[in-house]
């Protein structure tokens, strides 16, 4: 049995305080009032002439103005009522920022760790055997579901039913309202769909759908273990599993247009759903690769060798593929055909998040691609660190280009809140993923292809450091 | 590699099989004379293709206008069949290439019929771009050639033109896939060969393998380079196709989810295609040892898996469709207006083929049933085609302006290419079955003492099944004859 360290623990409390302080101070620094914002930005102005704002409302998302004008010029600043709705305008997204750096976290670790799980059910529906020493590991990562469905739910509730946040633009007070200024009739038109009440019972449903699925079968795959009972057990999880991988495909669509791109209501792609689903599933794997190589070197997964590692940096060089294909497909086909509804998507991003939006593909697609083709380097830890802290560093962009430019616009950059809501999850993520792997025996003892897993052994895999007696 | 297998794993050859009753089951249609039925198919095939070939002198020498085609609706039948023709395709290389990078075993008695259907899909296919053009004499002049117009070249930004490269490498490659791995079977055919004329044509075609240990050493690291090589490109030919539409403005054709989901589309009739041609030859080519129910009920578990993703991208191609607010999204191919339209039956058929009878697959009994899933397989194959008409036709009869809308009649021209298509792909198929080894016996040997019938009961009663060798009293070396039975 593992023992989840006391160092381990302390460092994991302590990201969750540096990050919480990190989230604090992002709230806290948030302007109180509109006058604040006007004085901010009067000051901004005298101190560079000719202030081009990066504020361009191309994004259509832009507080309901976009009913209104679309492309206000807000470097001029001769009308005086345009500066008001600007101060306000500035007013709201800075008030998201903190709420937004949460988000971003959240919804990456909780995407993970809910990809992780999709991904063992996979392996369970597949038969595969190499990956069935790593099934405890696996496991482990998505005790991490729970706190932050807990947390996504505070979320939920509090954007929509208390109205603390203004991360949806949908949710602003008289959207539906035809006799408010505030009325958006595109998004009155989609009110079916777009309604605070749906969205949260949503939001619920899909999160109890996957953590009853976690619960149950972290459950049964703990009874498989001493069940001895002709696989029967094995046989339960495995129709189970093929039951969630069903309710997931549906559920992960929905989310994403529920939690993502619901965050612009004008906008839509079809091809969302199974873009953000790429772009999970290669963090995912590289988390499971990253808690893999840290528990075998400390001689907590006996029956894992060079080939398990290699096969999931085969995953993560494979997937990191898949997601650019999707990337690639959804970027160009919106500019291809520069349908202006769908294009101010990309306008927003390219104008305003130019930097991360370009190093993100190359984080995510160059990168990981030339430093794991070798197929030795894909054996190697250090390789697979260094590519997967790419990786993953890639892939939060990529939530962040989702989510900011729909929440604070111009108003972004990455200091005290982002940083600390990654600790923060980061700290909760080490703590339950290594006390819930310490519960349970690391090896799948009842598992009929356990055998064959430990016995892997892909043939082009030079072991290295491992003795004779280490692989069988 | 281990040789363990556990014991829950079914065997993937039946029966008490030597390496030597693998050659012998393998090569006897290959040695053997056919049989009347098939020169019925054959015949029947022929004749459908001559029909076909006929459509095509006439279309070319008349001019498109013998087609149903109308201003509007300029593409229908002939788009249709190609996207089909290609997506039938696409299974061919994905269990040569995406099983092989799964480690999947079984894909080894199937992949080699599966990649002569990819091969002879495409050629289908590549028919139609040429000759759905107006003027196909023309047709060299896609490609940039250096010429006397002061180099005029092509334009690479029109996903047409993208397609010629796709299909022309995913054809070329293909090929080669295919025939890197037919060499060792080629070379077991010619090695027994007793006619010299047949010895000669064999000896050609196997380029002189002797299966060396470093042959095989590299053939296996070409066979991994091209699985990894041939699983882009499957993704991204099918992918090129969908851009020809999801790169207009025409609502219904522009969408995103397009790519992925041509490309599961394609795996989904592809497979279905593999179904039903095995499900006939297995009988036929007394192969049922290799092909087995298990066999059939692994297919049919992918079918079920990019039938789901289909459907997926069905609802959600109808769900955005709504979502969008646009009213021009309202007679799209999936779309409230396309149920109720003058397409209703088309968009129906759809999905009673294609969502609604899959799903019998469900159930266990249904999936390992070889006669239900030759039925489904049929229905697959109807409502794949029936998927891609729907795009073309329903998107194309109703655009932005009203003064546009029309209707698309097929004629027995439009009719009468297709049914040559698949004479031409029958006979093609046909002719295969008779002259090269259907199954890729290299591989299945590879296979026999891990996942044969025979070997699995002995290891699961602990007799070992790798040659245990001998020391004999004379030093000679013999090995054990226990495992080696019948050689």
């Amino acid at each position: 049995m593992y023992q989840f360290s006391g160092k381990l623990k302390m460092l994991s409390f302590a990201l969750i305080i540096f990050g919480a302080i990190g989230i604090g101070v992002g709230f806290l620094s948030t302007p109180g009032s509109v006058d604040d914002v006007k004085e901010m930005l009067s000051q901004e102005s005298s101190q560079e002439d000719g202030h081009e704002s990066t504020n361009q409302d191309a994004s259509v998302n832009d507080h309901n103005e976009s009913t209104k004008v679309i492309g206000l010029d807000h470097g001029d600043a001769v009308h005086g009522e345009h500066d008001d709705e600007h101060a306000e305008h500035v007013y709201h997204q800075l008030k998201n920022r903190p709420w937004s750096a949460v988000y971003v976290s959240l919804f990456f670790f909780l995407g993970i760790s809910l990809l992780v799980l999709a991904f063992y059910a996979s392996q369970r529906v597949a038969q595969s055997a190499w990956s069935v020493v790593l099934f405890r590991v696996m496991e482990a990562i998505t005790a991490n579901l729970v706190p932050t469905s807990i947390i996504m739910v505070l979320v939920i509730l509090s954007a929509s039913v208390f109205h603390w946040n203004h991360m949806f633009v949908w949710m602003t007070e008289g959207t539906f309202d035809p006799t408010s200024e505030n009325y958006d009739a595109i998004v009155d038109g989609k009110s079916w769909w777009i309604n605070a009440t749906g969205w949260t019972i949503r939001g619920i449903v899909y999160l109890a759908i996957w953590n009853a699925y976690r619960w149950y079968i972290r459950k049964n795959s703990i009874a498989e273990d001493t069940a001895n009972d002709n696989n029967k057990t094995y046989k339960k999880n495995y129709n189970v599993s093929v039951g969630f991988l069903f309710l997931f495909m549906v559920t992960e669509t929905l989310m994403s247009w529920d939690w993502i791109m619901g965050l612009d209501p004008h906008w839509f792609s079809t091809l969302f759903g199974w873009y953000i689903l790429s772009s999970l599933l290669v963090s995912a794997l590289t988390v499971i690769a990253f808690v893999t190589i840290y528990l075998r070197s400390q001689g907590a997964l006996p029956g894992v060798n060079d080939s398990h590692v290699h096969d999931l940096a085969k995953f993560m060089f494979g997937f990191s593929i898949f997601w650019t294909y999707l990337w690639f497909s959804q970027f160009m086909l919106i500019w291809y055909a520069d349908i202006p509804e769908e294009t101010t998507y990309f306008v927003a991003r390219f104008e305003e998040y130019k930097v991360p939006f370009l190093a993100m593909v190359v984080m995510n697609f160059v990168f990981p691609v030339l430093l794991l083709l070798n197929s030795d380097y894909k054996s190697i830890p250090w390789f697979i660190v260094i590519g997967g802290v790419v990786i993953l560093g890639g892939h939060y962009i990529d939530i962040f280009v989702m989510v900011m430019p729909a929440t604070v616009g111009g108003q972004w950059y990455f200091g005290f809140p982002e940083i600390g809501a990654v600790l923060f999850f980061l700290g909760i993520f080490i703590y339950t993923v290594f006390s819930s792997f310490a519960k349970a025996n690391p090896i799948p003892k009842g598992n009929p292809f356990l055998k064959e897993s430990e016995q892997f052994h892909y043939y082009n895999i030079e072991h290295r450091g491992e003795s004779s007696g280490d692989h069988h | 590699m281990s040789h363990y297998e556990s014991p829950i794993r079914e065997p993937l050859v039946l029966g008490d099989k030597t390496y030597h009753d693998i050659t012998e089951d393998i090569v006897k249609p290959i040695e053997g004379k056919a049989n009347k039925n098939w020169y019925i198919a054959f015949y029947i095939s022929l004749a459908a293709m001559l029909w076909g070939f006929g459509c095509i002198f006439y279309t070319v020498g008349t001019g498109i206008g013998v087609w149903g085609l109308n201003k509007n609706i300029g593409w229908a039948w002939d788009i249709t069949n190609f996207v089909w023709w290609v997506g039938i395709g696409h299974a061919g290389t994905l269990i040569s290439a995406v099983l092989l990078l799964f480690r999947q075993k079984w894909r080894m008695a199937i992949n080699r019929s599966a990649e002569a259907m990819t091969i002879f899909a495409v050629f289908q296919a590549g028919l139609f771009p040429i000759i759905h053009m107006g003027r196909p004499w023309n047709a060299y002049w896609v490609l940039p050639l250096p010429n006397q117009f002061g180099s005029l070249w092509v334009n690479f930004n029109s996903p047409l033109l993208w397609d010629v490269f796709a299909i022309s490498t995913y054809l070329s490659v293909s090929l080669v896939f295919w025939w890197t791995g037919l060499l060792p079977d080629f070379a077991m055919i010619r090695d027994r060969a007793v006619k010299p004329f047949q010895k000669k044509i064999y000896a050609l075609l196997s380029f002189g393998w002797s299966g060396r240990a470093k042959d095989w050493q590299r053939f296996e690291e070409v066979s991994l380079v091209l699985a990894g090589l041939a699983t882009p490109l499957v993704l991204s030919v099918h992918t090129i196709v969908s851009m020809d539409f999801a790169t207009s403005i025409n609502p219904g054709w522009h969408s995103t989810i397009f790519p992925p989901y041509f490309v599961a589309g394609a795996i989904f009739s592809g497979f279905a295609m593999v179904q039903t041609l095995l499900g006939i030859m297995r009988k036929v080519t007394n192969l049922e040892d290799y092909i087995t129910r298990m066999h059939i009920e692994y297919m049919n578990i992918v079918i079920i898996l990019t039938g789901g993703i289909v459907a997926v991208a069905y609802a959600t191609e109808f769900f955005i469709a709504w979502y969008t607010g646009s009213p021009y999204e309202n007679y799209t191919y999936l779309s409230v207006g396309a149920a109720t339209g003058p397409y209703a039956w088309a968009f129906y058929s759809l999905l009673f083929f294609n969502i609604l009878t899959p799903q019998l697959l469900w159930f266990k009994k249904i999936r390992r049933s070889f006669m239900w899933t030759f039925v489904i397989s049929i229905a697959i194959n109807i409502g794949m085609w029936f998927e891609r008409f729907d795009i073309i036709a329903i998107v194309l009869s109703k655009g932005h302006l009203p003064s546009t809308w029309w209707r698309f009649e097929p004629t027995f021209v439009d009719v009468g290419i297709f049914i040559g298509t698949i004479g031409f792909f029958f006979v093609l198929f046909l002719l295969y079955a008779r002259t090269f080894p259907v199954i890729a016996q290299a591989e299945v040997k590879t296979i026999l003492k891990s996942s044969g019938e025979f070997y699995k009961k002995r290891s699961e009663q602990g007799i070992p099944t790798k040659p245990a060798i001998v020391l004999l009293n004379n030093d000679t070396m013999e090995i054990n004859p226990d495992n080696n039975k019948k050689e």
